[in-house]
């Protein structure tokens, strides 16, 4: 796929169609891989990979990028589309400056996953029937391929893109919440007692060191003036101080992308804490299609978000009290 | 206030009344000489949509044991429809801290109309009762802001 990848952005590039190419290039290492812009042939030849690991969604950057002169060449993974669709519908990108090349999306590998089991000096991977091979600076080593998916590709919800201009290789289908399992967490949560819950989250959020990578890198969240960076609020710049203002920032960021959020998987990705965030984000996505009817962020551009819009009849806040467990 | 865990705790209970109903509401119960009980701290809003999650949060981070949003009935928003979006954020709000662990009775949404004095003191009655059962709030409290 990168080959095929290189060639439509140098003849893109070529016939003027764009003037820039948002990919990817590698870091220190090899699974170290972060997102660029290119300009020219040369630089393409030199730096652009998409690999296992390239997981990066490049959506967010197209906010900026969308606003500068010419168009831009993105290549988008089937979840990367609805972030785009999403940042399109909230007038985020400019979507006429953009050329939106579909490339199929992962599993993409999580190379914490391959460090946990002992595996340093990672110089490359390859999947051979579901054995992955490891090659490092002191040998080939091996482990199971389908342990070593990160997590937001092994609850895939769409291997479908849902906008593009051209696309390379075959279109997927859009993945049911069964066969993807990934309300299965949320739901065990939810049939666990008030206690419990409150245990499990205070072991996973008293792990965060506020780094903000979260918000950062989380397509929805996009806002200009975060309220998260308001130097009057006490809670900017800087770790939490407590377990109030942890749970604090959690229930913010998740709220304010509630409806908007599309399950990327960004957020949990980047969190260097492990912290699975993925799961109030869900619970938000639960609710919505429990309460106000089957939503996906991001699906199109034109319908309205469940918090942007209501029903005469929707259901009162009660519900809360009157099910699931106490 | 001295809170004595056990014996004699009376809980602070915050209420956010929006200005053209609720808070109607809860003067009117005042000038029927209805009582409810003193534990409640109104705070008046313009709309119940005017409450946004941070307020709500604040409110137990400063020390509310118990949070009540009151607002006009469905239908009956000075603003049209302000309520109709209160009631979905809230719901979403209110689940979320459910699912965090934070007790569910903490948390309660009424509708009270200016004519309703009687149900705003009930209601308030009620709910006090509630949050007094539960005890202090300690799963989303500021221990900074805590009374010694
Ligand atoms: S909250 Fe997480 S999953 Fe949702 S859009 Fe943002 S980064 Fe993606
Ligand atoms: S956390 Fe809220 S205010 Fe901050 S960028 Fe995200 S949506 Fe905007
Ligand atoms: S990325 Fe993780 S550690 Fe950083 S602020 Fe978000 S939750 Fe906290
Ligand atoms: S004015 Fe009372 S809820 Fe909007």
């Amino acid at each position: 796929m990168q080959e095929a990848m290189i060639n439509k952005a140098k003849q893109l590039l070529a016939d003027g169609t764009v003037n820039r190419v948002i990919g990817w290039k590698r870091g220190e290492f090899v699974y170290d891989i972060t997102p660029a812009v290119f300009e020219t042939a040369e630089e393409i030849d030199a730096d652009f990979v998409c690999d296992d690991f390239t997981a990066a969604n490049v959506s967010k950057y197209l906010v900026k990028e969308s606003r500068k002169e010419g168009k831009i060449l993105a290549f988008l993974k089937p979840c990367d589309t609805y972030s785009f669709n999403q940042l399109v519908k909230e007038h985020r990108i400019v979507r006429e400056n953009v050329y939106v090349v579909g490339i199929p999306g992962g599993p993409k590998l999580d190379a914490e996953k391959i460090k946990a089991k002992g595996i340093t000096g990672i110089l490359g991977v390859k999947n051979e029937n579901g054995t992955l091979k490891i090659d490092t600076l002191y040998g080939e080593e091996t482990m199971p391929y389908y342990e070593a998916i990160l997590g937001k590709c092994e609850t895939c919800k769409s291997r479908k893109h849902v906008v593009y201009d051209e696309l390379l290789g075959e279109e997927g289908e859009v993945i049911s919440a069964e066969d993807s399992g990934r309300f299965d967490m949320v739901e065990k949560l939810e049939n666990m007692t008030a206690q419990e819950r409150y245990d499990f989250w205070r072991e996973q959020l008293s792990k965060c060191i506020r780094c903000n990578a979260c918000r950062n890198v989380c397509p929805a969240c996009t806002c200009e003036n975060c309220v998260f960076d308001n130097p009057a609020s006490g809670i900017s710049n800087k770790a939490a101080a407590d377990s109030f203002e942890e749970n604090m920032f959690h229930i913010i960021r998740a709220f304010h992308v509630a409806g908007r959020c599309t399950d990327c998987g960004e957020c949990s990705r980047v969190c260097p804490q492990n912290i699975p965030l993925h799961l109030l984000n869900r619970k938000f996505i639960k609710d919505i299609n429990a309460f106000y009817g089957e939503y996906q962020a991001g699906e199109d551009t034109t319908s309205r978000a469940p918090l942007n819009n209501y029903d005469k009849d929707d259901c009162e806040p009660s519900i809360v009290h009157e099910r699931g467990v106490e | 206030m001295q809170v004595n865990e056990n014996t004699n705790f009376e809980p602070v209970i915050v209420a956010f009344c929006c200005n053209w109903c609720s808070y109607a509401g809860a003067d009117l119960s005042g000038t029927n000489r209805l009582n409810y009980p003193t534990n409640v701290k109104i705070i008046r809003v313009p709309c119940s949509c005017r409450v946004n999650p941070m307020f709500i949060l604040r409110a137990f981070q400063k020390g509310a044991d118990g949070v009540i949003l009151c607002g006009c009935h469905p239908g009956d928003c000075h603003y049209t429809s302000g309520n109709y979006f209160t009631r979905r954020r809230i719901t979403l709000l209110y689940s979320m801290l459910d699912f965090l662990g934070i007790e569910r009775d903490r948390t309660r949404l009424e509708w009270v109309s200016a004519a309703e004095g009687a149900k705003f003191a009930a209601t308030m009655q009620e709910f006090t009762d509630a949050v007094r059962k539960l005890g202090p709030n300690r799963r989303l409290e500021d221990l900074r802001c805590r009374k010694q």
